[in-house]
């Protein structure tokens, strides 16, 4: 069994439980990222696995290995941590050694070492500089070549770009996913941008509450979400309260929508979301005919440029539609329009 | 405004730092090495002079070792005190903000204390009679109880104890600010939690320990209830010389004398030690 696997692990800080009986099986040497809002758990998970916080429930295996009990000092993985934690009394060189120093390697030895992974990072000559005289997609490089110097079996990183700004930020997303897939590397990545985690990631653990609420490829949790938390927290969603009626058909509103057939599970009569991306819902003329349509009032018209957002009050239901300059229907605030949630767009979750 | 000049109104607010120092530092110092050189009187006081007998007594094998072992016990007594409240002050800074008010309130109870109830608390912890050596009997590790005060290790304690509570609320700031992910990341990089604090930690925070050192050293020099209550009269610091001659031998020229060259040679130790500690780090 190669990768890494979690098994029931749970972490409670007092009565405090900040990750509860999470099974997850990391693929090897894909990228992963752990993906959900502040206080959600992620972050400690990720300490989990790297040995600075000990499970209070569970096991981790590594390659069928138990180390649940090795100390994080034995465990070589690499890290990038938020702050970075690059040390301020050593160069860049003597930062991106300390491993192997720390390992009594010849001196030689790591300096080579050290520009080898400065090549890697793209920030070669640096190696003699002040931590304090480098930029801070500099500093950035520097952590993750540091982390790399052993070459090692896991690269964690928690929010590692948080502390850039935008424009940079999306390049070293690029970088970094390019960097990983040079080496072939199992990474895991703590993020709460889900945008980050998209361009990024081969699989998003998604979490809420301590619990891993669906486990999945980026477009999976987006076409697909498991429940109502996901869709909400992956792009924006509408979610419609409903009531199932057969497996086909919801009522909202006291109107029947049709819907490709429901998952299993749902009985009739129980209570549902409907969740329906923003992007396929339909603005039409007042009044036009067809199934899947409410009546309502365009209550407001965010015009963006590059696309147009529109809100409809269908009794007291808020729905948003985007839609593209060129598509932008006939429509101003206070007019009565036709909202279409088209049968293919529509995703039946538990409420 | 036209020119560039300040008027008398921007110099307001500097007048009550002015004042100040002063009235509190300059005049009593500018008074003190007039006095060092005034001519003592004997079976008086003293009368304005300008001599330099004052000083040449002071180069005596007797004050010049009262000097050096001033210097090496408030050395000593910093170093260790230094080296016992720094991985202290660590852990606890480590621990969570609300278990750390107790620790704060008990080490800020001690500096509540007297020093010079502090040295007699010692003086019978280290006595023959009531001390700690009567438990070792009992413990069966010694045969009869010893007295271990007065002694040069009794003074050391004594100073230590005093010194711990100021080094842990100088070191406390500087470890509390310290990143909890530089140990950290020093750990995932294959170094223990041990090897980690003094790799990391400490070379992070030499700054901070070279000035904990000076403030406690500085305070010791100024010790004299200690050397008296816990030391023999070989361990009597300079201060306590200074006492002596400016209370009870009424030779306050000489004590002034004495004073201002415990000054200068403890002013050019700190600050050889700050060069010292500037010139080791990388440029």
């Amino acid at each position: 069994m190669s990768g890494l696997r979690l098994e029931k692990v749970g972490k409670s800080f007092g009565l405090v439980v900040a990750v509860r009986d999470v099974d997850i099986e990391f693929p090897q040497g894909k990228f992963v990222c752990l993906l959900g809002p502040s206080g959600c758990g992620k972050t400690t998970l990720l300490r989990l696995i790297a040995g600075l916080e000990m499970p209070t429930a569970g096991r981790i295996l590594l390659d069928g290995s138990d180390l649940t009990k090795t100390p994080a000092h034995k465990r070589e993985f690499g890290m990038v941590f938020q702050s970075l934690a690059l040390f301020p009394h050593l160069t860049v060189g003597e930062n991106i050694a300390y491993s192997l120093s720390v390992r009594g390697v010849p001196k030689e030895k790591r300096r080579q070492r050290a520009a080898e992974l400065l090549e890697l990072v793209r920030l070669p000559g640096v190696a003699d500089r002040h931590i304090s005289q480098l930029s801070g997609g500099q500093r950035q490089r520097v952590a993750i070549a540091r982390a790399l110097a052993l070459n090692p079996k896991l690269f964690l990183l928690d929010e590692p770009l948080s502390a850039l700004d935008a424009k940079l930020r999306e390049a070293m997303q690029v970088e970094l996913r390019q960097l990983q897939q040079r080496l072939g590397i199992s990474t895991i990545v703590v993020t709460h941008d889900q945008r980050e985690a998209m361009t990024m990631a081969d699989v998003v653990v998604i979490m809420d509450h301590g619990n891993v609420q669906q486990i999945a490829t980026p477009l999976e949790t987006y076409r697909n979400p498991a429940n109502a938390f996901v869709a909400d927290f992956i792009g924006i969603s509408n979610l419609i309260p409903g009531v199932m009626v057969d497996p086909t058909h919801i009522e909202v509103h006291g109107k029947p929508m049709r819907i490709e057939r429901a998952p299993a599970g749902f009985a009739a009569g129980s209570k549902v979301s409907l969740s329906v991306r923003p992007e396929e819902v339909h603005i039409r003329p007042a009044g036009e005919p067809g199934e899947n349509r409410l009546a309502g009032t365009v209550s407001f018209i965010r015009d963006l440029g590059s696309s147009v957002e529109i809100t409809a009050q269908c009794d007291e239901l808020e729905v948003l539609a985007v839609t593209t300059p060129r598509e932008r229907p006939q429509a101003a605030v206070g007019e009565p329009v036709t909202v279409e949630l088209p049968v293919a767009a529509c995703v039946v979750l538990a409420s | 405004m036209t020119s560039g000049r300040p008027t008398l109104g921007q110099h307001v607010p500097l007048l009550y730092p002015a004042l100040v120092l002063g009235i509190f530092f300059i005049i009593p110092f500018a008074t003190m090495l007039a006095v060092s050189f005034f001519h003592r009187v004997e079976g008086a006081f003293y009368e304005p002079a300008f001599e330099l007998s004052n000083y040449a007594r002071f180069f005596s094998p007797f004050f010049g070792r009262a000097l050096g072992f001033s210097i090496l016990l408030a050395g000593v007594a910093a170093v260790i005190a230094v080296t016992i409240a720094f991985p202290f002050t660590y852990l606890l800074t480590r621990m969570r903000r609300r278990n750390q008010v107790p620790w704060l309130v008990f080490i800020l109870a001690i500096l509540s204390l007297s020093e010079v109830i502090i040295g007699f608390s010692w003086a019978t912890l280290m006595s023959r009679t009531a001390g700690l050596s009567n438990i070792l009997v009992w413990l069966g590790v010694l045969d009869q109880p010893q007295a271990w005060s007065p002694s040069f290790p009794a003074l050391l304690i004594g100073l230590c104890y005093v010194g711990f509570p100021y080094t842990v609320l100088v070191l406390y700031p500087a470890l509390s600010r310290l990143d909890p992910e530089l140990p950290e990341a020093s750990r995932m990089l294959g170094a223990s939690p041990v090897r980690s604090f003094f790799r990391v930690v400490v070379p992070v925070l030499r700054s901070s320990i070279i000035s904990a050192i000076i403030m406690v050293f500085v305070f010791n020099l100024g010790a004299y209830v200690l050397p008296q209550v816990l030391g023999k009269p070989q361990h009597w610091t300079l201060s306590v010389l200074i006492t002596d001659q400016a209370i009870f031998q009424s030779n306050l020229p000489f004590a002034s004398a004495m004073a201002i060259f415990l000054m200068v040679v403890s002013l050019t130790l700190v600050g050889i030690t700050l060069m010292l500690g500037q010139g080791r780090r990388p440029s």
